[in-house]
């Protein structure tokens, strides 16, 4: 075996020199009726039978780039340089484990370093952790954090929020006996431009989605007016991070704490994981917040060095009472998110949100102009809704199989209980759509709608 | 700054943010169009304020940082409880296939059978492996597994009518078993070891009663032993009504060779970035599937992979019909599909012989470092260990040398250091977790460094500062870590007009 170094005459040699007979003398702990255990399993495989394996199950998968694609609903198909895969490949940063040895972990701890500063920048807030497991479960941490802070335990969430995001809050709220209380839920595409209007008492915190999950986008700041008038705090969620490259950044107007997936920027699509959770907050709840850190100072030198701080809030120091259970986090898709974002700059990432701004808003046009489709946002960056005549399912279904286009994501799978959605589609446009692609979607729609 | 383009790799390198230059760019994107947009009140109308960098000078910076790192692929990285195995690379090229990378989570069922096979065939893998009935395979790593585990644990409870409030957790536990006790709502309630290492089952026994929810134990255990009295525990647990989770972190030692299951274990998560040698990235991602009794199966969390009537497979999203009883969500959309293609890839290349080999060699190189090191390091405990071994720091009594300063010592002589200052219970702990991925050349030269090392220290003696001034050739010296917490500096900021004065 390949990965495997030690020879036969290696392992003699060394029971000889450990003094036992056999390897399973070193398992004498293990009850021997237990050990080596038949295992119904295949026999090894070499890399040629490996590979052509993986081929032919990936090729039971359609990529996203085999024909026109439509879909979103947290997850965006986007565009990624080829040196970002070629730098998070080097084995010093892919085999490296947690930077616990400054010293001989500047590579990691810088680059966390600066994806935290771009983490920061882009939502408007003081400082950003070094990552969470995807934006789902940054949420849930966010809402965890509002309740220590406040010492309430009710969140309050606003309507638009992605159901995944949602149920995971419901979970981790059950077992850490939080209340969840749903705000008024606005008409899908909707934007509620006055903010949430009255708040249950007591809450921790107001969360409110941004673009909302029909994608309609609006001003936070009355959110943000509402739950600090409240004695709350606001959590901003953003499942789509490009957006925040034409929108204006929530820690700005007011948000206390930004969640965001990370996903569009370095990683990928692959099924949903792993992706990458952006977490940022004020200086001033800094010493709340959950994950890894880093922070600049300098070695006996005098040179600029950065090392992992502030662990007192985690589980390794901390124990029971730390800020959260993360250890492990989505590191090399920080750094695959930071280096996608550093290739785009200022004037990259403007023009990027822009084209996909422009690409969703002739979709939309185009899509509109179908009889029995019709757009429900008035406001939106690159994803929105329509209200079709028929369920959304059937006709996903019928032009995957008959046009091979992807239109969307139907708001049943979402929403499979809410009889009142079961015509919704949401579709996503980005820098990937052409022209070509939307007017495949339109004919489909029209041949489909008939 | 002393920030410099030239030079060796213990130069300072510039922050991202000290190198752009507006006007440059490191992505050629197509003009947009400047139509009129629907962004109502929500458009920017401020900066963002990152640097615009072209991409050569965006490659030489990564290209520059990654050199201070340490990796796998750069030396032996015998880190204690985080098994750095070797990373095959023929898993970074088959889950970058379109079929894999490129493949919307929300896509209908049909278009991603593949993408479904790959969850099935690791669960299976895993069921077996573990001789547990079910998975839950959507834990993003080992901590979350632990979730997962304490949360089905919590519901199979909760759907008995009973609200047991305790769990019972040794001081050995990493930290992250008491954390996630706490984040589930639990409370610890500690459990003594024994002089050689393991839980004491006397107290375990006597600790448990009606209010005990769990039993929360490593096995091996942090202290790199295997916990021989582990069905009587199990036994135990399960006749005072409570369940059995086990921490799989140290799963390389058993993995093929011994089943959790046969141990009693009713929940345990495995760390996929682990055992099953997907790569740590500098800290993630992993995943953390996470095996359940018959008992705790029905309360695994959302969604679930069954088959369809026509024999595919399809996604149960909703708690209904068999998953009536789930939990609910652990996260949005289905698992790390990248993790878990590296993961079954590994599978596959070892098959059912080959995978025990895998604990075998992990065991024998622990065994035999031990061996080696016994007379000169302090091993915590007697013999044998398992896949890891824990040493005290009595071996360097009276050198003035500490844990710290001779892990030090370990990087000045290249190599990473053992994992140290845990498990908590022996003073100054190192432990040492060599893999089996190393071969017995690179274990000797690592052991006649130790040996060295050791003798240095002795030689030096109490005053002449031990080792404080290593490592003299890492890219960095010593950090100070107060002023970092004391004063954090969590992000760059642009110089302000007073500073660029100055
Ligand atoms: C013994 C033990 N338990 C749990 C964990 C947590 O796993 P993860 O870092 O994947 O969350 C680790 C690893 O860090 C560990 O070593």
């Amino acid at each position: 075996m390949r990965w495997l170094p030690n020879t036969e005459a290696d392992r003699r040699a060394m029971l000889d020199r450990i003094g036992v007979a056999t390897v399973n003398d070193l398992f004498s702990d293990v009850p021997a009726d237990v050990l080596d255990p038949a295992l119904d399993l295949p026999p090894a495989a070499g890399e040629i039978e490996i590979e052509r394996t993986f081929r032919e199950l990936g090729g039971r998968n359609r990529a996203a780039g085999d024909g026109p694609f439509f879909l979103g609903g947290g997850a965006y198909r986007h565009h990624i340089p080829a040196s970002v895969d070629a730098l998070i490949q080097r084995g010093e940063f892919l085999t490296s484990y947690t930077p616990y040895q400054p010293e001989i972990s500047q590579g990691t701890l810088q680059t966390l370093f600066e994806f935290q500063t771009q983490v920061a920048l882009l939502t408007g807030c003081d400082v950003a952790n070094a990552s969470m497991y995807d934006g789902s479960t940054a949420c849930a941490e966010a809402a965890l954090m509002a309740a220590r802070i406040t010492r309430r335990a009710r969140i309050a969430v606003a309507g638009g929020l992605h159901p995944h995001w949602h149920d995971t809050l419901a979970t981790y709220f059950h077992f850490a006996g939080l209340e969840l209380v749903p705000l008024p839920v606005a008409e899908p595409g909707c934007w509620l431009p006055d903010g949430p209007g009255a708040l249950p008492d007591d809450c921790a915190a107001v969360l409110v989605q941004y673009p909302d999950v029909f994608g309609a986008v609006g001003d936070v700041r009355p959110w943000a007016e509402a739950a600090h008038a409240a004695g709350a705090l606001l959590i901003v969620a953003v499942p789509e991070v490009v957006a925040l490259g034409s929108l204006r950044s929530p820690g700005t107007d007011g948000a206390d704490i930004v969640v965001a997936e990370g996903q569009s920027l370095g990683v990928g699509l692959a099924f949903g994981g792993p992706y990458v959770g952006l977490f940022a907050t004020s200086d001033r709840y800094v010493r709340n917040m959950p994950g890894r850190l880093a922070g600049e100072t300098v070695d006996t030198e005098g040179r600029r060095s950065f090392v992992l701080t502030l662990a007192a809030r985690e589980q390794h120091i901390r124990r029971g009472r730390a800020t959260s259970n993360i250890c492990t986090n989505s590191g090399l898709c920080a750094l695959a998110f930071s280096v996608h974002l550093a290739l785009l700059g200022e004037s990259g990432l403007a023009r990027l949100a822009r084209l996909n701004h422009e690409a969703a808003v002739r979709t939309a046009e185009r899509v509109d102009a179908v009889a029995g489709a019709s757009v429900a946002n008035r406001t939106f960056f690159n994803e929105f809704a329509v209200a079709l005549d028929r369920p959304a399912a059937d006709v996903v279904a019928a032009i995957e199989q008959r046009h091979g286009v992807l239109a969307g994501v139907p708001a049943s799978r979402l929403y499979p209980d809410r009889e009142d959605l079961a015509r919704h589609l949401l579709i996503a446009a980005t820098e990937l759509t052409s022209d070509a692609d939307i007017e495949r979607l339109g004919t489909a729609l029209e041949e489909t709608l008939r | 700054m002393s920030g410099t383009q030239r030079g060796a790799p213990d130069r300072v390198e510039p922050l991202l943010f000290e190198l752009g230059a507006p006007g440059r760019r490191g992505v050629d994107l197509p003009e947009p169009t400047g139509a009129a947009t629907r962004l109502g009140a929500a458009e920017r109308t401020a900066e963002v304020g990152l640097p615009d960098l072209d991409e050569a000078t965006v490659v030489r910076h990564y290209t520059r940082l990654s050199r201070l790192n340490h990796g796998i692929d750069t030396a032996f990285y015998p880190l204690g409880s985080c098994t750095m195995k070797h990373n095959p690379r023929l898993h970074e090229k088959l889950a970058r296939l379109p079929g894999f990378a490129d493949v919307h989570p929300l896509q209908p069922a049909d278009t991603v059978q593949g993408a479904l096979a790959v969850i099935d065939e690791m669960a299976r893998w895993l069921r077996i492996l573990t001789g547990l009935p079910a998975v839950a395979m959507w834990p993003a790593a080992g901590a979350h597994g632990e979730l997962c585990g304490l949360m089905a644990i919590r519901a199979a409870h909760e759907a008995n009518g009973e609200a047991r409030t305790r769990i019972l957790v040794p001081d050995s536990a990493h930290g992250t078993n008491p954390a996630t006790a706490a984040f589930c709502g639990f409370e610890v309630h500690k459990v003594q070891e024994n002089p050689d290492g393991r839980v004491d089952t006397a107290s375990l026994k006597a600790a448990l009663g009606p209010d005990v929810a769990a039993i929360m134990l490593t096995n091996p255990n942090t202290c790199g032993v295997f916990e021989s009295d582990i069905r009587a525990m199990a036994e135990a647990t399960h006749a005072a009504g409570a369940y059995f989770y086990c921490d799989g972190a140290n799963f390389n030692a058993m993995i093929g060779k011994v089943r959790p299951g046969d141990l009693g274990v009713d929940a345990m998560h495995i760390n996929l970035h682990k055992t099953f040698s997907t790569p740590h990235g500098g800290g993630g991602p992993g995943a953390g599937p996470t095996v359940l009794s018959a008992a705790l199966a029905p309360f695994a969390p959302l969604p679930w992979v069954l088959p369809g009537e026509g024999g595919e497979l399809r996604l149960q999203e909703q708690a209904v019909g068999p998953a009536a009883a789930s939990f609910g969500r652990l996260r949005a959309f289905h698992g790390q599909m990248g993790t878990f293609v590296r993961a079954l890839a590994y599978c596959l290349s070892y098959g059912r012989d080959g995978i025990r080999k895998v604990a075998e060699d992990a065991v024998l190189n622990a065994n035999y470092l031990r061996a080696a090191l016994a007379d000169t390091l302090s091993p915590a405990y007697p013999g044998p260990c398992m896949h890891e071994c824990l040493f005290d720091d009595s071996f360097l009594d009276g050198t003035g040398v500490s844990t710290l300063d001779f892990a030090k010592a370990l990087i000045e002589a290249g190599f990473h250091p053992p994992t140290v200052y845990f498990p908590l219970v022996v003073s100054g702990a190192l432990l040492v977790e060599p893999t089996e991925t190393e071969s017995r050349a690179t274990l000797d030269d690592f052991i006649g460094t130790v040996r060295a090392l050791v003798a240095r220290a002795r030689a030096r003696g109490p005053e002449t500062g031990g080792f404080a001034d290593a490592p003299a050739n890492a890219p960095r010296q010593r950090t100070d870590e107060t002023r970092a917490a004391r004063n954090p500096v969590l992000r760059w900021k642009p110089p302000t007009t007073c500073d660029s004065m100055s």
